[in-house]
């Protein structure tokens, strides 16, 4: 899909994730998302004169599960620095940063995409640091009058910075890149990341590799901001390498040639659109913050978190595969729904018995259930226990799949229990002699069926077992028709 | 009963311990003492009195219910303005901070007031404490008691004129490169700058923070060794607090100095240093001989680099400090109409000659409000210091100034450790000459700074340093002594000034005021 065009893209993407703590990264104040305007604000996060920064340990924790589960390097001394400029958002005039010694480097997230659009690869991770976030500020800057309101709830609370290396090269790459990435923060309860809420933002660095006929250029780098949503995302790239290209091919200009250039995501419009630079952007002044002290990370730590991370998305998907036998498309389904669908699965897998039985109704039943009502794994009102039975009884051809899934839905609408569902949907096991009396009685009614089959016309069988559902709706296909062949058969 | 604003701290709580004094009446002495003084001397930028004789009685009526009121119970305190006090305005000396009342105390502040002492006022300071002569401070003068012509010195000259002439036994000052110590030099009190950590710096605006220490001020070492005993240790808040357990340092003077051993620094003795400074100081050297210590020469060979050190590090840290004063969130901020009026002003006087350029240029309101407001809001000084830390951060310049003075720091340090090795604690001079007259460095930042060259070593280093009075000029303005330590020494530092001021009376004078 990219060989076609004459240029290749080149995204490396800078993700903002903020943790799930109690409290901020520097203060005690509450770590919570929405509360009236400057309500979860105390001293210290507010930049009152006097006040000092004390290091939340529990945010450090959670970002050095996640280094560690991003393959990062954790060096064994890391520092604050403070990162300078004015913003009405930012109390103190500097964010609390890391930035020549970070609390990890050199990392790598695995992607791959099961469609095979391109080959599985690991995305390297430059680093990831933790930092304070910023305030709200709301504008209605008038020419002349200014009017800014701002709101200091999210001032201190704790933000991993995680950047990739430029090592993306489809937007659909940037897109798994970022699915894969939220999925692993889900698996290890550090974020709930939730864009619509702000716990997970995402700015890409996108430009161009031409092909000409002196060789591949690169086109100046862009930042593109403003993204919402995954889809946003993808959207972004699209038109930013579309545009990148026009604005090659018309003024030429080359990586270095230009300062590197700041666009927004305008989603309604689905275009990106220049922004102002900010005057004071080129110059941070980063120096070692002095109210804190450096952290020092010993390696029987990182070995200690390493050993506890649990069962990460990539291993998961393999191992479905393996102990479960169910094909790479099905096991990437389920681990990327999250641990709770995955976990279901396992336990339905294992009482049923037959894993890509459970794999299928998991995929189909299920999730479109959960997408419909819009829930939860957690509120999901079947256990997997109770699922199994459905599934032992389809298995055992005691009913068939449509009345199953009325049997399910059944369950999932009323609640109520395997055999609760089959009694309130009255099926019950058709007996022997009531089936065989069933069929002596369709065979004289329409002998030239009885006639077609013994032809050879197999087919002309489905019109009796049809009738037969119709004036008994316990009769199961499946066992209806051998005995029926065996009396035509007699006949 | 003589004039009780003449006793020691040590002296006053005796008298308040055994009944014989009660707090009103100690702390409605100093109070007029206050009311007939500080008018020509400037200590104090606010005092409350009722506020404080209120205090007083509560102090009493516990200590008459047998209840044991905390170690300073009853004894007045100055605090220098930069210490955060719940409620009551705290400004720095700086217009930016003139009406700003913070909604916590700062963690010496609780201390102070969990011992039972007895807020007297709040001290003026040089603005933010950036100075050595309390001349920049944009809320009052300050006079040095001992000829109100000359300069108290600074930043804490409120909190070492208070003490010399008698409007408050003990007083609380903060020193980033000297600021507790010279002052107490120029005024004849003792000073003590105790080492980075000792005492928590929660709740002092500030400075410079890794230069930054909170210490006491006071007439005598052992009312010195009174007060850190209470404001000293481990704080939670402060990250830079040392964690460890604060010495009896009270019941540690008394022992003996036999055996001790003093390191004079070569390098304290040499050009600029004032012909009767250097007399005062090494006679002073002989006392300690007579006491009984070893008196050796070390080389601390780095200091000759420690102003330009200090002037690089301090003012990064304070450009940083600083930014938070913006006008956005609290303290002063420019009046908006007038900004809103005169942008419009220029933007249309600048339409009109069709200047696309300018116009472009001009600030947004926003900025014109960062702007305008830090350049009414603060003094030549800490503007001065702001863009010294400025320039010597921004990119390009960083390595040269910055990580160099982080270099030599580390070298400074390093000094210490070895001289160390060889001394318990090394003597010299704290000033290179006694206090100057008002108004003669003002117009000369660099020979205000210069001013700072043997104090500002004991903050890059971390280590504690005391001032003691050890002599007067011919024209009858004190001179003092310093004795630095290594790390956590503070017992070995009062108890050696403690035995001088057994053997010397220099701290005995009292400046004539009436
Ligand atoms: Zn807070």
């Amino acid at each position: 899909m990219m060989s076609d065009k004459p240029y290749k893209i080149v995204i490396g993407l800078e993700t903002h994730v903020q943790l799930l703590t109690e409290t901020k990264l520097f203060c005690r104040c509450q770590n919570r998302f929405g509360g009236p305007p400057n309500t979860q604000t105390c001293p210290v996060c507010i930049g009152l004169p006097g006040t000092l920064p004390v290091m939340n340990r529990k945010a450090f924790q959670l970002s050095l599960i996640t280094a560690i589960a991003l393959n990062c390097e954790v060096p064994k001394f890391t520092k604050w620095d403070r990162k300078s400029y004015y913003y009405p958002d930012l109390p103190k005039g500097y964010q609390i940063s890391q930035y020549d010694l970070p609390m990890s480097q050199n990392g790598w997230l695995e992607i791959s995409d099961p469609q095979g659009n391109f080959d599985s690869k690991r995305v390297g991770i430059i680093r990831a640091h933790l930092e304070e976030d910023a305030g709200k500020s709301m504008h209605d800057e008038l020419a002349g009058k200014a009017d800014s309101r701002i709101d200091l709830n999210r001032t201190g609370t704790p933000l991993l910075e995680i950047v990739s290396c430029p090592e993306m090269y489809s937007s659909l790459e940037a897109k798994t890149y970022l699915t894969e990435l939220k999925l692993l923060l889900t698996y290890l309860e550090v974020s709930d990341c939730n864009m619509q809420e702000g716990s997970l933002r995402v700015d890409a660095n996108i430009n161009l590799h031409v092909d000409t006929p002196q060789g591949k250029v690169a086109t100046p780098i862009v930042e593109v901001k403003n993204m919402n949503s995954f889809r946003a995302v993808e959207r972004a790239l699209d038109y930013e390498a579309q545009r990148q290209y026009s604005e090659w091919q018309e003024a030429g200009k080359k990586l270095g040639d230009v300062p590197k250039q700041t666009r927004g995501w305008d989603d309604g419009a689905q275009v990106t659109r220049a922004q102002r630079s900010k005057e004071e952007s080129s110059d941070y002044r980063y120096f070692p913050d002095p109210d804190l002290v450096p952290v020092i990370v010993e390696p029987e730590e990182v070995e200690q978190v390493r050993q506890s991370l649990g069962e990460l998305p990539a291993v998961l998907r393999k191992r479905l595969q393996t102990d479960y036998s169910i094909k790479p498309y099905d096991a990437n389904v389920t681990v990327n729904q999250g641990p709770k669908f995955a976990e279901y699965f396992i336990r339905l897998a294992e009482t049923s018995g037959d894993p890509q039985q459970a794999s299928n109704w998991m995929q189909q039943e299920v999730l479109r259930t959960l997408n419909e009502e819009s829930w939860a794994v957690d509120e999901f009102p079947v256990t997997p226990d109770e699922l199994s039975q459905l599934l032992q009884a389809v298995q055992k051809g005691e009913i068939d799949r449509s009345r199953a899934r009325e049997v399910f839905r059944e369950m999932t609408m009323q609640g109520n229990s395997f055999q609760q569902a089959m009694q309130s949907l009255g099926i019950e096991q058709v007996d022997q002699s009531a089936l065989l009396q069933l069929c002596e009685q369709l065979l004289t009614e329409f002998p030239q069926i009885v006639a077609d089959v013994k032809a050879g016309k197999q087919q002309a069988l489905g019109r009796i077992i049809g009738e037969a559902k119709r004036r008994n709706p316990n009769v199961n296909p499946g066992q209806f028709r051998q005995p029926c062949l065996d009396l035509i058969e007699q006949k | 009963m003589a004039d009780l604003t003449d006793y020691t701290a040590v002296k006053l709580l005796s008298l308040l311990q055994a009944g014989e004094l009660t707090s009103t009446e100690l702390t409605k002495a100093y109070l007029d003492r206050i009311e007939a003084c500080d008018q020509k001397i400037g200590s104090f930028l606010r005092t409350d009195p009722e506020e404080s004789l209120k205090h007083a009685a509560a102090m009493d009526r516990r200590r008459n219910a047998g209840e044991s009121p905390g170690p300073l119970a009853g004894l007045p305190i100055a605090l220098k303005d930069n210490l955060c006090t719940r409620g009551q305005t705290t400004t720095c000396g700086s217009r930016m901070l003139e009406n700003f009342k913070p909604p916590y105390d700062a963690t010496v502040v609780e201390k102070l007031r969990e011992a039972g002492a007895i807020p007297l006022g709040k001290t003026n300071l040089d603005e933010f404490a950036m100075g050595g002569s309390t001349e920049s401070s944009a809320l009052g003068e300050t006079c040095n008691p001992w000829n109100t012509t000359c300069i108290p010195g600074g930043s804490s000259g409120g909190a070492a004129t208070c003490i010399a002439s008698g409007m408050s036994p003990l007083s609380i000052g903060s020193d980033t490169g000297g600021s507790i110590r010279q002052p107490a030099a120029f005024c004849g009190v003792v000073g003590l700058k105790p080492t980075y950590g000792r005492v928590s710096r929660m709740g002092l605006v500030a400075f410079a923070s890794s230069l930054d220490q909170i210490g006491p001020l006071a007439r005598t070492a052992e009312d010195a060794a009174l007060l850190l005993e209470v404001i000293a240790g481990h704080d939670a808040r402060d990250s830079t607090s040392l964690d460890q357990s604060v010495p009896r340092y009270r019941s540690v003077l008394q022992q003996p100095l036999k055996g001790l051993k003093l390191g004079v620094v070569e390098e304290h003795f040499g050009e600029g240093l004032d012909a009767e400074v250097e007399s005062a100081v090494r006679e002073s050297i002989r006392v300690y001989q007579e006491l009984g210590a070893k008196i050796t020469s070390v080389s601390l060979p780095h200091s000759e680099y420690a102003i330009a050190t200090y002037y690089v590090i301090a003012p990064c840290e304070a450009s940083s400090n600083l930014a938070r004063y913006d006008g956005v969130h609290y303290g002063y901020r420019t009046d908006e109409n007038i900004l809103h009026a005169t942008l419009k002003q220029q933007r249309s006087g600048l339409s009109a000659t069709d200047d696309e350029q300018a116009l472009n240029n001009l600030d947004s309101p926003l900025v014109r409000l960062y702007r305008q407001t830090r350049a009414e809001g603060f003094g030549a000084e800490v503007k001065r210091r702001i863009m010294l830390g400025t320039y010597a951060l921004s990119a390009g310049y960083y390595e040269a100034y910055y990580l160099k003075a982080l270099k030599v720091r580390r070298l400074i340090r390093q000094d210490y450790d070895e001289a160390f090795r060889e001394v318990d604690l090394v003597i010299g001079p704290v000033t290179p000459t006694p206090a100057f007259p008002r108004g003669s460095k003002i117009d000369d930042p660099l020979a205000m700074y210069l001013g700072d060259l043997y104090t500002v070593s004991a903050n890059l280093a971390g280590v504690p340093a005391i001032s003691i009075p050890c002599g007067f000029s011919n024209a009858g303005l004190p001179i003092g002594l310093q004795l630095q330590g290594p790390p956590l020494s503070e017992d070995r530092l009062l108890q050696a000034a403690h035995w001088f001021q057994k053997e010397t009376a220099w701290h005995q004078r009292r400046p004539a005021l009436n």
